[in-house]
């Protein structure tokens, strides 16, 4: 067959409806694996499928080719059911070299299909990735559908015409490995087709090259016979509405904008770059025309402080970062718990301790987060559940820190903020305003005096007439605001920094569960990113009928109303954490609940069968 | 700007807090504290529109006094602070008050940064030479081999000037005065007030509890003729009783030289005429080896490029020109969407 064929062609391939899958593209750095990812997860959003994608890359820019390390991993789950994770293990590993097979083999399910690049495992390859002997000519592979095609000579042969040198030629690797998949799961090519256009267009050689790949590898799939089916994944019953695929870091993003709209107040972030955290100050620098304003700092501590000046003149300060950054803007978060000021520090956790795995997941600055200052310094933490929740959770974060004057955090982490899943936009409309009020009126002013129902200072901001007066982080006389070292005013107003936090527990919605019963034999209680993978383990162990439920804090500090409540209900409370059970002491001090801990910290999220396994385990000891 | 502008002619008195003010008797910091007080009237502005930020230091007590809005904030960070509030509030006329560790030690990044934004704000930097507050360590502006409780065999450290360090790292507008010096004081503060950009003025002050007398060497009334330059520009670089010494470039070496001025000595044509817009000027004056060279006291430096708030508004203003006022409901939509 000469001519391209396009997607709505029929053809007498047989299609087997399938319920979904999960397929992860591996290469190394330089393969495109995540563009790759990115446009095979944008089809099947837009055939509807409910999803959700994990990217797994090396922390290294551009690390030696063909090496383990550089190897270059998207995971992406679809389905014509509901989608909580990634998926555990795939079935379909596309590994575009010898290091690629070598670093994901051991995750691919028992006889899933392994599609191999065999243009790759040449000797100096093969060594590289550590291979004595090259595992497609010994029987390591046995147990696997194994399509071993020589993607590169494939590549080259249809981008030949398009004068590009050999080199440019290779990287149109990616594209032909996605036309290929495109033709195993029915889908189109004509939103890629777009996309290669709109991503290339000033180079027309590009765009002819990649689209040329595309084709090839579309069509390789009808001609090669080397596949008795393709697939097709209906699309999911999900609510009616308008969707979007969506990151947690765009989410958080636009969740602090949406925010800061809702208040009627400029945003200024400060941020210094770290990963998993400087796509925030990314998409926020795009924004100026909603008032927002973005200022790569000199480092962390400039970055919290400015955000906090920010504040203290009347506009929102936010500063996002991940954990080193976090440790070194502690003092900065002091100082505004002191001076009673709004700020949002949004956290997006990564591996630590120091440097640790800048580019994998973890949920270690729990501990961090709440109990991280010198002194008695409460703030408010919470924390988002998947990429679209960053959305809700960083409007929640604004409404709080505004209506209490204090900073808020928002835990996040590398996990939710590479990950993606559709998400149903939210109509503005319904988005409810956050009332802000600056003092104006001087009659009896004084800095610290307090709302006696949020007992949130009065915010007076410079350039108010007849309300001159200096905050600082020495000790505030509660009756006057002005320095003072007593030591009943000091104990006072301690107490009264800590109430405040307190009390912000009347005022977000109580626990519930996200599935089972309100009481029964075991509680899974999770915080953070750990969402999706618990709640699935739960529902196929309710399934198998275990006596088992699971809820999801969203809110640390303070914990909910009745949390307390919840676990008694419970004859155990199973606490599973990718940390070595920091919630669970948070639990145990507050509630004195033998809750059991299941930690993990290996910078990959839980999967659905290790917290299975476990609550199994549980349950029957 | 016209808000800013003060509509009721304003006193020293307007600009005292009910506050004790709790320096040490003697301190150098009351008579900084007064000047300030005396000049910022002149400069109309209302007090609501004032902000004063400091970092932590007996200096850094500053705001507390000042009846303006006010923020005393965290060891070093006032930098950082006064960048958030200007970046909010342009038209806010923001004052630091540092010391030299908070603004050198522990902040001297901080320091550097807002010196090469050229953020319009106002700096005056406390410089006694120690770390008055933590009750007298060497502080980054202690001379070699300073001896404190910190360090009893005297410090190894090479201290840095204050003003070098900020000709250094491209600072707009640089001055130096002195404590008790109050006319020159009051002068260099209408020059930094009037600059549109970071002004930067080092004070020399006395600290009389923890390193009296440290600038005695130059600041006594016996000896200040001979021992300090007042630079002002477009004038000759004289001093001296008699104004008969002057400082001249030497072309070989592009080293400043000492030289009697006139009788038995060189012609005024010879001696180096001040241009504060040169930051080469500054920068040799800065660096002059005391005792061989008289201290230069008065604007070292002074030149015009954009600030940082001017810019930034700029892109802002640029960004709504041709975007629009933001929507949200278009922004959340994103890329593509799809409709169930
Ligand atoms: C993070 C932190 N470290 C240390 C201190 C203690 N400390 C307070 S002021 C100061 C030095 C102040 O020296 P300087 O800036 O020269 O001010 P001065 O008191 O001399 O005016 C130090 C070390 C502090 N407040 N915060
Ligand atoms: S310790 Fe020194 S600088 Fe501090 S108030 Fe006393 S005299 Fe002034
Ligand atoms: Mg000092």
């Amino acid at each position: 067959m000469n001519e391209a064929p396009s997607s709505t062609s029929p053809h007498d391939f047989p299609r087997e409806v399938i319920r979904g899958a999960v397929v992860r593209f591996a290469g190394d750095s330089g393969d495109g694996m995540q563009v790759t990812g990115d446009q095979f997860t944008a089809a099947a959003a837009l055939a509807r499928n409910d999803l959700a994608t994990f990217p797994d890359f090396p922390a290294e820019i551009r690390a030696p080719t063909g090496t383990t390390y550089g190897v270059s991993g998207f995971q992406v789950h679809f389905s014509s059911q509901d989608v909580f994770t990634p998926g555990d293990a795939p079935d379909v590993l596309v590994a575009m070299n010898p290091a690629a097979l070598k670093t994901n083999l051991r995750d691919l399910k028992k006889g899933g299909v392994l599609i191999l690049n065999s243009g790759t495992f040449n000797a100096t390859n093969l060594k590289k990735a550590g291979y004595d002997v090259n595992p497609l000519e010994d029987n390591s592979l046995e147990g696997y559908t194994v399509l071993s095609i020589d993607i590169t000579k494939q590549t080259v042969a249809a981008v030949k015409d398009t004068g590009l040198s050999n080199k440019e030629a290779h990287r149109c690797k990616n594209f032909w490995t996605l036309g290929l998949m495109f033709w195993i799961y029915s889908r189109p090519l004509e939103p890629t087709l777009q996309w290669i256009e709109s991503k290339f267009g000033k180079r027309s050689d590009l765009v002819a090259a990649n689209i040329a790949a595309l084709k090839a590898g579309h069509a390789f799939g009808e001609t090669a016979e080397v596949f008795q089916h393709r697939y097709e994944v209906p699309p999911a019953p999900v609510e009616k509405g308008e969707y979007r695929n969506i990151g947690g870091n765009t989410a958080t993003a636009l969740g602090l904008v949406a925010a800061a709209q809702l208040a009627g107040l400029p945003l200024v972030l400060g941020a210094y770059p770290i990963t998993p955290a400087s796509d925030v100050l990314h998409e926020l620098s795009k924004y100026k025309q909603f008032g927002v304003t973005t200022v790569q700092a000199e480092d962390e501590i400039a970055a919290v402080c400015l955000a906090l000046g920010a504040s203290y003149a009347g506009n929102l300060g936010v500063t996002s970062t991940s954990g080193p950054g976090m440790a070194l803007k502690m003092e900065g978060i002091g100082l505004a718990l002191s001076v009673e000021l709004p700020l949002v520090i949004v956290d997006i956790q990564r591996g630590g301790p120091s440097t640790g795995l800048p580019t994998k997941t973890e949920q270690a600055d729990l501990l961090q987060a709440v109990y991280g200052r010198n002194s008695e310094g409460p703030v408010c933490v919470i924390a988002a559940s998947t990429p679209g929740n960053c959305f809700t959770m960083a409007i929640e974060a604004v409404r709080l820190a505004l209506k209490y004057m204090t900073p808020v955090i928002l835990l996040t982490d590398g996990y939710l903020a590479n990950g993606a899943e559709p998400w149903k936009i939210p109509n503005v409309a319904d988005l409810p305003k956050i009332d802000v009020k600056f003092r104006t009126d001087p009659a009896g002013f004084h800095p610290f005096l307090r709302d006696p129902a949020t007992l949130a200072r009065n915010w007076a901001i410079p350039g108010t007439p007849e309300l001159m007066h200096r905050v600082g982080g020495l000790e505030k006389d509660y009756d006057s605001g002005h320095i003072s070292y007593a030591p009943d005013n000091h104990e006072r107003m301690v107490k009264a920094r800590a109430a405040k936090i307190a009390g912000i527990a009347s005022d977000i919605p109580p626990l519930t569960m996200e599935v089972g019963d309100d009481s029964g034999k075991l509680l899974v209680l999770g915080w953070g990113s750990t969402y999706g993978a618990i709640r699935e383990a739960v529902q196929r162990c309710r399934d198998r009928g275990l006596s088992v439920s699971h809820a999801h804090l969203r809110y640390l500090n303070p914990f909910p109303q009745n949390l307390g409540e919840v676990l008694k209900r419970f004859e155990r409370v199973l606490v599973p954490e990718l940390n070595l059970g920091q919630l669970v002491k948070m639990l145990r001090s507050a509630y004195l609940v033998p809750a059991e801990s299941l930690a993990k910290v290996q910078g990959q999220p839980f999967k659905i069968t290790e917290l299975e396994e476990k609550i199994r385990q549980v349950l029957e000891s | 700007m016209s808000d800013l502008i003060s509509p009721t002619k304003l006193t020293k008195k307007d600009f005292e807090t009910d506050q004790d003010v709790r320096w040490c008797p003697g301190c150098g910091d009351y008579s900084i504290l007064a000047n300030v007080q005396r000049v910022m009237p002149e400069f109309g502005i209302a007090r609501e529109n004032i902000v004063w930020v400091s970092g932590i230091g007996c200096s850094s007590r500053f705001p507390y006094y000042m009846n303006t809005y006010g923020f005393h904030t965290i060891h070093g960070r006032a930098p950082a602070v006064a960048l958030g509030i200007k970046v909010a509030n342009p038209e806010l006329s923001v004052w630091l008050a540092t010391g030299d560790g908070d603004g050198l030690s522990i902040g001297g990044n901080h320091l550097m940064h807002c010196l090469r934004r050229n953020l319009d704000v106002k700096i005056l930097m406390f410089n006694n030479r120690i770390y008055g507050l933590t009750k007298g360590q060497y502080s980054p502006t202690s001379e070699l081999g300073k001896v404190t409780k910190s360090t009893p065999a005297g410090s190894v450290d090479q201290p840095v000037d204050p003003a070098s360090f900020a000709l250094g790292v491209n600072a707009s507008f640089v001055a130096r005065s002195i404590d008790t010096e109050a006319q020159h004081l009051s002068d260099v503060l209408r020059r930094a007030a009037a600059h549109v950009g970071t002004a930067f003025t080092e004070i020399y002050q006395n600290c009389n509890v923890f390193n009296d007398g440290a600038f005695d060497a130059f600041t006594d009334k016996a000896v200040r003729a001979e021992r300090q330059v007042r630079v002002e520009h477009g004038k000759p670089l004289l001093f001296g009783a008699n104004n008969d010494k002057g400082l001249r470039l030497n072309p070989r070496t592009l080293a400043l030289e000492v030289v009697t001025v006139g009788d038995g000595g060189v012609a005024l044509s010879e001696v180096l005429v001040h241009d504060e817009t040169n930051p080469a000027f500054g920068q040799l004056l800065a660096r002059m080896p005391f005792p061989e060279f008289p201290v230069a006291i008065g604007v070292l430096h002074a030149s015009q490029r954009p600030t940082y708030d001017g810019t930034l508004r700029a892109q802002q203003k640029a960004a709504r020109e041709k975007l629009g006022q933001g929507d949200l409901a278009k922004l959340l939509r994103g890329g593509s969407t799809w409709t169930i």
